[in-house]
């Protein structure tokens, strides 16, 4: 079976030749012209006049275009109409399109764009979270409660009490292939659209709109994305959008590429947050009732910031059990970029708010913040599931029934030698006075499932030739998340075969319709049970064929190694599938899945909206500068769980490239807003991307051997969002060294870059 | 616009540039020869490093012109002679070097000019020279492997893993 091999991405030939094709990469027709935005210059204001003469009389520019040549839908929101592709003479923020310009080049179109010459009355722009506090900026109606137990009755009665505060930044997705689209006009006014998106089924929705017409009117094409991250799952419909209106008016193929700055200031970013904390506990840090106030700013439209919080409400808990809990969730409307899905979609913004208390919590009380987080761990599945414990649920009412942190922790750290280096580290900054250490340590418990229980369905579609070669479709978006090789390797192992039989081919809303965005981890486990669904009714039907000519019953029909065997005779695949032809069988079916077992009230917060828990915990050790605030990682150990993984290889990539990615967040990834909303980080030059020296110089990561008690595909567990939050032990490491330096906690703030690791030491010395 | 001529992979090539076209440009567009990447568009990302006259150069900081007459080496032209993955190539796939693959090219080239003057490089040295190489997605581990294996040293000691 080739499920649980670690086989190598499929695409892996292609990329280390070149061959392998992004969007830009597609030959383009001779011509096809290329699009650019102009956009505000300003956050918040009224345009007042218009020039875009010089940008017509421009070298090269074909058409230029504004809200008012839309010829139908003027929007690209992914949730409620509110964010025009162009302005509609209110500006929300810098960066917002206010106009398109079509040109013969990409070079051609981005400089005729700059010669606009707008003018705009200015308003103050609201950009922090006071602001929008203070001006009652809200999405969604007002703040949010979800609330377990006597919050405030815990609070009074604990023997001690702790209040804090908790900045966290953003983050940009910096996918290395920017946003891309290419729309190709087709006969009688439809279009292909090829996008680089996780979301093929909004772009074609979205497009469809723009030119009033029926989605059957779109098909839209997407082979693959340099990155995605959650970035590209509502942010591309704008360069969709634009290149079909263009298309259909011109008759042209029609090409948009941002340039990196142009993504970077255009499109959204993860949420940043704010968190208010106000916890009560006893002598071992077990945590009685606990107060959050959660404030994020969703920027100047909704995209999906309701998700995002919500999801953020709930991972307030993390691996903790509280009996009393109370999150607030301000959802604040700004004149910044429109915050959007990234990689743990809120989940590692109300992680990193618990896992900050219990670090404060550890702080105030002299004890080991890790010993601190085992007190408060949630009950193991064993007990749990053989009903020897109850009241094992969530703030929102799911019992966790599937947690296993504590079996993982206690491996983690006798693996990693924790007690050994902690004491050692101790002693190395008795004898330095400069330079520091600190450890720092992480677990996370992730639901998975979309929240919005509607989207967790997926179809496929697969054929078998009758040379018995297979063609495998469906709705997932590869990423570079190795999807489309783990879904191959589940159709191979369906029929017995090589991997290699089975033909990848690039997601497609003519094949697989209404799909969902490739997002919330749940490409494989979504995907892989349609895929298996699909296979699965071709098998059936090749079976019951085989069985009838052969006179044996149908449950001796066996796929395996690449044969068929039926009752006593053998065949190969090949053979197999020319036969069924020849009998008429149709070897054509699709497949289908939704998940079982959800129900989730959102307005009550209560129910069951995640079909099970991925689990992970992280160590990392690292060194400060107290006289810079610089620092290094010197050590990580991981243990992650992924049930039992589709593909260890792909799934240890995964883990890699998320905790660095996450270490990033929490570290040197800096965005900086001037007071008149302008992003100044808006390039790799000045927003720091971890590089090849800033991962750990020891790096160990191991995949948990288990198995996901929940009937997913082959038992396997999600992988994409949750070792996103094991970066955060990078930041607890970073704590850690600063709490060496004096008596008091440090109240270091994300990122902690090394401006704010120097400020946290003097806060630690007082 | 002018006419630009250089050997690219082995063969004389020409195309049309102006004078501000870039060598990633003029690559691209111009030659069809899309495995070279743009990440950053600023020289920072290294998606678009190539060779030109046996250096590695990140084709978004040259012009096309600079390249007139020179020998230029792109990913496309990486593979052995037969066809077959060169052994920098094949690490990367077999060390699973790749996710999304859009910095994969660059890495490659920048890999091949570390190994060219530096056939047996420490773990160090090896992620020193790829400070210029973003990755969003691997975290650098097995690439820093891949690298390691194609220079014909254990890797099973990279980070202790
Ligand atoms: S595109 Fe040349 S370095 Fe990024
Ligand atoms: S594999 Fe995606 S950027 Fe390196």
């Amino acid at each position: 079976m080739s499920v649980t091999k670690p086989l190598p991405h499929d695409s892996g030939p292609l990329h280390v030749t070149g061959q392998a094709r992004y969007v830009d990469d597609i030959p383009t027709p001779a011509n096809c012209l290329h699009l650019a935005f102009g956009t505000s210059s300003i956050a918040r204001g009224t345009v007042t006049a218009m020039d875009l003469d010089p940008v017509r009389t421009a070298p090269g520019v074909v058409a230029v275009l504004t809200a008012d040549d839309l010829p139908f839908a003027n929007d690209v929101s992914p949730s409620i109409h509110d964010e025009p592709l162009l302005s509609v003479g209110t500006v929300h923020y810098v960066g917002q399109p206010i106009f398109v310009v079509a040109a013969t080049s990409h070079h051609a179109a981005r400089r005729a764009a700059a010669k606009a010459r707008i003018t705009y009355a200015e308003e103050a722009p609201i950009l922090t979270v006071d602001q929008a506090v203070a001006a009652g900026q809200y999405f969604d109606d007002g703040p949010r409660v979800w609330q377990k137990g006597d919050t405030d009755a815990a609070l009074a009665a604990a023997p001690h009490r702790l209040r804090g505060r908790l900045e966290m930044g953003g983050q940009e997705h910096f996918y290395l292939e920017s946003h891309a689209s290419m729309v190709a006009p087709q006969e009688g006014g439809d279009v292909v659209v090829y996008s680089s998106t996780q979301h093929p089924t909004e772009i074609q929705h979205k497009v469809a709109e723009a030119l009033g017409v029926p989605m059957n009117a779109v098909r839209v094409e997407a082979r693959r994305m340099g990155g995605g991250f959650g970035g590209k799952e509502s942010q591309g419909n704008a360069l969709a959008c634009a290149c079909a209106v263009i298309a259909v008016k011109t008759g042209r193929p029609v090409k948009m590429r941002y340039d990196r700055d142009d993504d970077m200031t255009i499109t959204g970013k993860r949420h940043d947050f704010r968190i208010d904390y106000d916890v009560g506990f006893d002598d071992t840090g077990r945590i009685k009732g606990i107060d959050f106030q959660q404030y994020t700013r969703g920027g100047w439209a909704l995209d999906l910031t309701i998700p995002v919080a919500d999801r953020a409400m709930l991972h307030a808990d993390n691996a903790y059990l509280l009996d009393h809990a109370r999150i607030t969730s301000h959802r604040l409307r700004t004149n910044t970029q429109s915050a959007t899905a990234y990689r743990g979609f809120g989940g590692p913004q109300g992680i990193f708010g618990i896992e900050r208390v219990m670090d404060h919590i550890a702080h105030t009380l002299g004890l080991d913040p890790i010993a601190v987080r085992q007190v408060n761990y949630y009950h193991n599945m064993g007990p749990v599931r053989a009903g020897k414990v109850s009241g094992n649920t969530t703030p929102y009412g799911m019992e966790v029934r599937d947690f296993i942190l504590d079996e993982m922790t206690e491996k983690l750290l006798a693996d990693a030698n924790y007690a050994d280096r902690k004491a050692a580290i101790a002693d190395w900054n008795a004898k330095n006075p400069i330079l520091k250490r600190g450890i720092g340590f992480s677990p996370v418990k992730f639901g998975i499932s979309f929240t919005l229980t509607h989207l967790n369905q997926a179809g496929a579609l697969v054929h078998v030739y009758q040379d018995g070669s297979i063609h495998l479709n469906h709705g997932g978006t590869e990423m570079g998340q190795g999807l489309f090789q783990k879904v191959a390797q589940v159709a191979a192992s369906r029929f017995g075969v090589d991997v290699s039989l089975v033909k990848i081919t690039a997601t497609d809303t003519g094949k697989v319709p209404n799909t969902s965005a490739t997002a919330a981890s749940s490409g494989s486990d979504l995907n892989g049970m349609a895929a298996k669904a699909a296979c699965d009714t071709i098998r059936d039907r090749m079976a019951n064929c085989l069985a009838e000519l052969h006179q044996c019953p149908v449950e001796r029909v066996r796929f395996e190694d690449g044969k068929v065997r039926v009752g006593d005779n053998e065949m190969t695949f090949e053979q197999a599938a020319a036969t069924c032809y020849q009998n008429r069988v149709s070897l054509s079916a699709t497949g289908f899945y939704k998940t079982p077992d959800l129900s989730w009230d959102r307005a009550k917060g209560q129910g069951r909206p995640f079909f099970y828990f991925s689990h992970g915990a992280a160590l990392t050790e690292v060194v400060i500068d107290t006289l810079t605030g610089e620092n290094r990682i010197l050590r990580t150990d991981i243990i992650h769980d992924v049930g039992r993984s589709l593909n260890p290889a792909l799934d240890k990539g995964q883990v890699e490239g998320a905790f660095v990615q996450g270490a990033g967040w929490l570290t040197t990834e800096e965005l900086v807003w001037d007071d008149k909303g302008r992003l100044r980080t808006h390039a790799p030059s000045t927003y720091k991307i971890p590089a090849c020296s800033d991962r750990p110089e020891v790096f160990n990561v191991e995949l948990w051997d288990g198995e996901n008690p929940e009937a997913t595909i082959y038992r396997s567990k999600a992988v994409g969002e949750p070792p996103f939050n094991l970066g955060m032990s990078a930041f607890f490491a970073l704590s850690d060294a600063a709490a060496a330096c004096g008596p008091n906690y440090p109240m270091l703030d994300a990122p902690a870059t090394a401006e704010r690791v120097l400020q946290a030491v003097k806060r630690a010395r007082g | 616009m002018a006419t630009i001529k250089m050997t690219v992979n082995g063969r004389e090539r020409s195309g049309e540039a102006e004078g501000r076209t870039l060598l990633v440009d003029f690559l691209r567009q111009e030659l069809n020869l899309t495995g070279t990447h743009v990440g950053c568009d600023t020289s920072q990302c290294g998606a678009c490093v190539v060779h030109v006259n046996g250096e590695a150069v990140k084709a978004c900081t040259m012009f096309a012109a600079e390249a007139e007459g020179a020998e230029v080496v792109t990913v496309e032209g990486m593979a052995n002679p037969d066809g077959s993955l060169s052994v920098i190539q094949q690490a990367f796939q077999d060390h699973h070097g790749l996710q999304c693959g859009f910095c994969t090219p660059g890495m490659i080239m920048s890999a091949a000019a570390l190994l060219k003057d530096n056939p047996k490089p420490t773990e160090a040295e090896v992620r020193h020279y790829l400070e210029g190489n973003i990755c969003r997605c691997t975290g650098y581990h097995n690439i820093v492997k891949a690298i390691m294996a194609a220079s014909g040293q254990d890797v099973s000691a990279v980070a202790a893993e």
